[in-house]
């Protein structure tokens, strides 16, 4: 996981790229519709203004050997999204890398010198792609001028092909490896010297690939990893080899903020391998990315290290969790409805909503339900880490690094150069490999033992029960319809607890960028609006889950907006799209968010014509409006989440006795220009099943602040058999608009889809997730 | 100590009886591309063949292994079926994280062993014991059909 000596630096270094002599005549200048943002250090928006900004020197990211080998430095956590294939793809096909001869090297954690790491938000590629694309071309025609150099013809005259550069009047030609050396000494071109390639020149980027809906088109690009994966040779975090590994697993507090009283581990050394059991010390509340405290033991093998935790006996201190050992889910459920039924802290308000509700022809309103989730991904957190002599190394599967490398820095108490964290493969995060806590925790074992790496293994126990938890949530919505079933009145209350309770004292009330997630933005041109935010405290640790808050917004709004399109007796996507108005671009500041995934709102607004052509492209892939048959129907549901669209329709059947089979999900998706189709789709057909989890079978209860589910047997996430056979995902063509996300904004309207297919099978209306045995119950 | 056949190769091993084969193979042995999910069978990220049967390593003793045939993910590259499957599943562009797809490989493989050209029920039953959080199913149902000889379904 080091550099190779050998890997030749393409350029001396030079940060901010000053133009050296260096224009090609007759240069295509960078492509308009990409915005380059080009001043960083003080941008307010996207990936300038998010911390450690973005670099785009090819000397950080681009390394050729005087054999031609490629090696692209990869910065962003790979977890499943495909980045380490796809930026790396982005790089290589602006450089002109033959595929075969690239490999793709993860960056340690260092954002003074790979910019912002931060996995999270669906940001890599938004992010990415330009500084990547930038760092590449540069590199280009770093080569370019080398070999006009050598022959000493005038640059114009050469070109990159295919990992060579050509003469084109003599037809000489020499290799990218032949050229590294020279091209090295030469100064990286300014930006605005840059010539990026036009798309007829591309070979990858924006290219459709591989499996699409069901038919193999054409072979991909081969995966980075793929080859490993398939192989079993794939290191993710518990698969570091390191000689002398000691094994450690934690006996955590059941409840949040718990401590430990006492313990016995009589019993625990006597487990055949256990070498000791030690204390670790918990922060407390709020425990931000801080370990949980407890016990720990540190065996020669993982299973000695289990069996020695089952031995321990352990008394637990619940006076530092105050309340929290109090908190069980349905008690805490109703005093949230019930909070609902009041005026809560008012978030947006357009006209009057109370006289408009009076004034209205018919009333509609219902209270929707979702509950606590853990991530889980299937890798359960690991970490391993070694500290010698002062210095601290980690090798662990973390979505950020930097908050890695601080985290384990602060806890042993030393600066963050002692601290040096190797990025494995993520087997998955989905939001909780963005909480270190596991890594500092393991830093904390493996202080105790200098100079040995200890691996701390989080058991799928573990991980459930101490997971940063996805914020239960009641939303409680009325809408007040006139004669016509027009829409005049809408008033929404959301409630739940706030992911700042992490960090601060608790809030109670949801923060900017959670209300910012499908809340303030929604899109619906209605003349009187109200939405009050009623407060709701935290009972356990809170933290993101793939897509976070836009998943009870979604839930509640589109749920509701199907109830809304029944009692008014109209087809549900007419009714929507009237919902909707006329096409417009809403500036995130007149609906009250001033957030907008930190992104500017000149660039990326919430455009509602965007919005109707994702419901209109899923509702006709999906033959809306025909005869189903009886027992089965279609379900439409739509959300603008990380600056992307996504609308789906299900279509489902329901038997007699209540079971549920989901026959097709046409899910259509409008994230401006695609970098790689091919991982865009896989990454909506996988958050198609996660959502289908979401709706049917995934929750985490908690009795006296003990959750009550702990292992796959209770804590229920989709298999084969719960995932449509059909899922047909439709791009839209649109290169035009600034790049969205993809990773998260496929989740959000799943469940509702699927519910409102439900009660078009069924008639029944499903208010609280998951559906469980709602429907045969 | 138990003598232990995997991948065709004998390991002796200084380990209580009831360790759970995962554990032996990952940290004794230093074979780890078998993964750990769950521990309780649920899950499948553990699983290898025994005898040639798909088997859950995380809830099977090494005491019960001794004297077969132990054999895991990094042998199917050697081994025909493993092999078809492991070109499918990189035709397909299967994996997202990877981390459940070696158990998914090991248990599609030995489906394909005992039921060479399986119709989508007799796939979707066979693999229901192996979750994927990334929810990647429907990729490897038709890279299972693509390795039988089947065309992928649309
Ligand atoms: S780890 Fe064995 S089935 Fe999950
Ligand atoms: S590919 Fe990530 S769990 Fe299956």
């Amino acid at each position: 996981m080091s550099y190779a000596n050998d890997r030749l630096l393409l350029a001396n270094v030079s940060r901010r790229g000053l133009l050296k002599g260096l224009v090609g005549g007759s240069a295509l200048l960078l492509a308009a519709r990409w915005d380059l943002g080009l001043a960083s250090e003080t941008a307010q928006f996207g990936a300038g203004a998010m911390p450690g900004g973005w670099v785009d020197d090819p000397n950080v990211f681009i390394h050729i050997d005087s054999d031609g080998g490629v090696t692209i430095i990869n910065n962003r956590a790979e977890m499943g999204q495909g980045i380490r294939t796809s930026l790396v793809m982005v790089a290589a096909d602006e450089l002109g890398a033959d595929w075969d001869r690239v490999r793709a090297q993860q960056a340690n954690a260092d954002q003074d010198k790979y910019g912002n790491q931060n996995t999270d938000g669906s940001r890599s590629m938004r992010h990415w792609y330009d500084p990547m694309r930038r760092a590449a071309a540069a590199a280009r025609i770093m080569l370019e001028q080398a070999a006009a150099q050598q022959w000493e013809v005038p640059v114009h005259e050469v070109r990159a092909e295919i990992h060579k550069v050509v003469h084109s009047p003599t037809g000489r030609e020499l290799g990218f490896g032949a050229l590294a050396q020279a091209a090295r000494d030469l100064d990286v071109p300014g930006r605005d010297a840059l010539v990026l390639k036009s798309d007829s020149e591309l070979r990858f980027i924006g290219k459709e690939s591989g499996l699409i809906n069901g038919e193999l088109v054409s072979a991909h690009p081969k995966a980075i990893d793929g080859e490993d994966i398939v192989s079993g040779q794939a290191v993710f975090g518990a698969d570091v080899d390191l000689e002398d590994t000691l094994y450690a697993v934690v006996a955590r507090p059941p409840v949040y903020g718990a401590r430990v009283k006492r313990v016995d581990d009589g019993e625990a050394l006597k487990v055949p391998g256990v070498r000791k059991t030690l204390r670790i010390e918990g922060t407390g509340q709020p425990a931000a990315f801080n370990p949980l405290g407890g016990v720990a033991v540190v065996a020669s093998n993982t299973w000695a290290a289990m069996e020695g935790r089952r031995a321990l006996e352990i008394e637990w201190d619940m006076a530092p969790a105050g309340d929290n050992a109090d908190y069980t889910s349905d008690p805490y459920r109703e005093s949230l409805e019930a909070a609902a039924q009041s005026p809560g802290k008012v978030i947006r308000q357009t006209g009057d909503v109370e006289a408009a509700l009076e004034d209205a022809d018919t009333r509609v309103s219902a209270t929707y339900y979702m509950p606590h989730m853990a991530q889980s991904p299937m890798e359960p957190p690991v970490a391993i880490v070694r500290i010698r002599d002062g210095k601290a190394e980690a090798w662990a599967p973390v979505q950020n690094p930097r908050a890695t490398r601080e985290g384990i820095a602060q806890r042993l108490g030393i600066d963050k150069e002692s601290v040096t964290v190797h990025q494995t493969l993520l087997g998955g995060g989905f939001g909780r490999k963005s909480k270190p806590d596991f890594v500092t925790e393991a830093a904390a074992v493996a202080r105790e033992f200098e100079g040995q790496p200890v691996k701390l293994q989080w058991s799928r126990e573990d991980d459930i029960q101490h997971a940063y938890f996805h914020a239960v949530s009641v939303d409680h919505l009325e809408a007040g319809l006139d004669a016509d079933g027009k829409a005049i009145a809408w008033r929404h209350r959301t409630l739940s607890p706030s992911i700042a309770s992490l960090f601060a004292p608790d809030p109670k009330h949801k923060g900017e960028f959670e209300l910012g997630m499908g809340f303030n933005t929604m899109p619906f041109s209605i003349p009187a609006i109200r939405l009050e935010n009623p407060p709701a405290p935290a009972h356990v640790r809170i933290g993101w889950f793939r897509s976070v808050y836009n998943l009870p917004h979604a839930w509640a709004i589109q749920s509701f907006a199907h109830e809304m399109a029944m009692a008014a007796g109209r087809d549900h996507r007419d009714y929507v799209l009237e919902l909707l108005g006329p096409d417009r671009e809403v500036h995130n500041l007149t609906v009250g968010d001033g957030w907008n995934y930190g992104e500017d709102p000149d660039l990326y607004p919430i455009d509602t014509a965007r919005m109707r052509r994702v419901i209109e492209r899923a509702t006709e892939e999906a033959g809306w409006g025909r005869e189903t048959g009886k027992g089965r129907g279609l379900g439409l549901a739509f959300h603008h989440s990380f600056v992307s669209y996504t609308a789906i329709v299900f279509e489902v059947e329901v038997s007699d006795e209540g079971e549920l089979t989901i026959h097709r999900a046409d899910i259509a998706f409008d994230c401006g220009p695609q970098a790689n189709p091919e991982r865009i789709r896989s990454q909506l057909e996988g958050a198609c099943v996660m959502g289908i989890g979401i709706a049917l079978q995934s929750e985490v209860t908690f009795k006296d602040g003990v959750a009550q589910q702990d292992n796959f047997d209770s804590y229920l996430i989709p298999r084969m058999p719960d995932a449509p056979r059909v899922v047909r995902v439709h791009l839209i063509d649109n290169p035009d608009d600034a790049m969205g996300g993809v990773g998260e904004p496929g989740l959000p309207p799943v469940a509702p889809a699927l519910c409102n297919a439900i009660f078009a099978a069924t008639g029944k209306r499903i208010r609280r997730l998951p559906v469980g045995d709602q429907l045969t119950g | 100590m138990v003598t232990l056949t995997i991948n065709g190769r004998e390991h002796e091993l200084d380990v209580p009886d009831n360790m759970p084969l995962l554990w032996a193979l990952r940290d004794i042995v230093g074979l780890r591309g078998t993964k750990f999910g769950c521990g309780i069978a649920e899950c499948g990220a553990c699983t290898v063949h025994l005898d040639g049967a798909a088997t859950r390593a995380c809830i099977t003793p090494v005491s019960a292994v001794q004297g077969r045939e132990v054999t895991t993910i990094e042998a199917m590259a050697d081994d025909a079926v493993g092999q078809r499957v492991q070109a499918a599943w990189l035709d397909l562009g299967v994996a997202q994280c990877g981390y459940c797809q070696g158990g998914q490989i090991m248990n599609a493989t030995a489906l394909l062993k005992t039921t060479p050209e399986p119709d989508t029920q007799d796939i979707v039953d066979a693999m229901a014991g192996n979750l994927c959080r990334c929810g990647t199913y429907n990729r490897i149902l038709a890279a299972i059909e693509r390795a039988s000889g089947k065309e992928a379904s649309s």
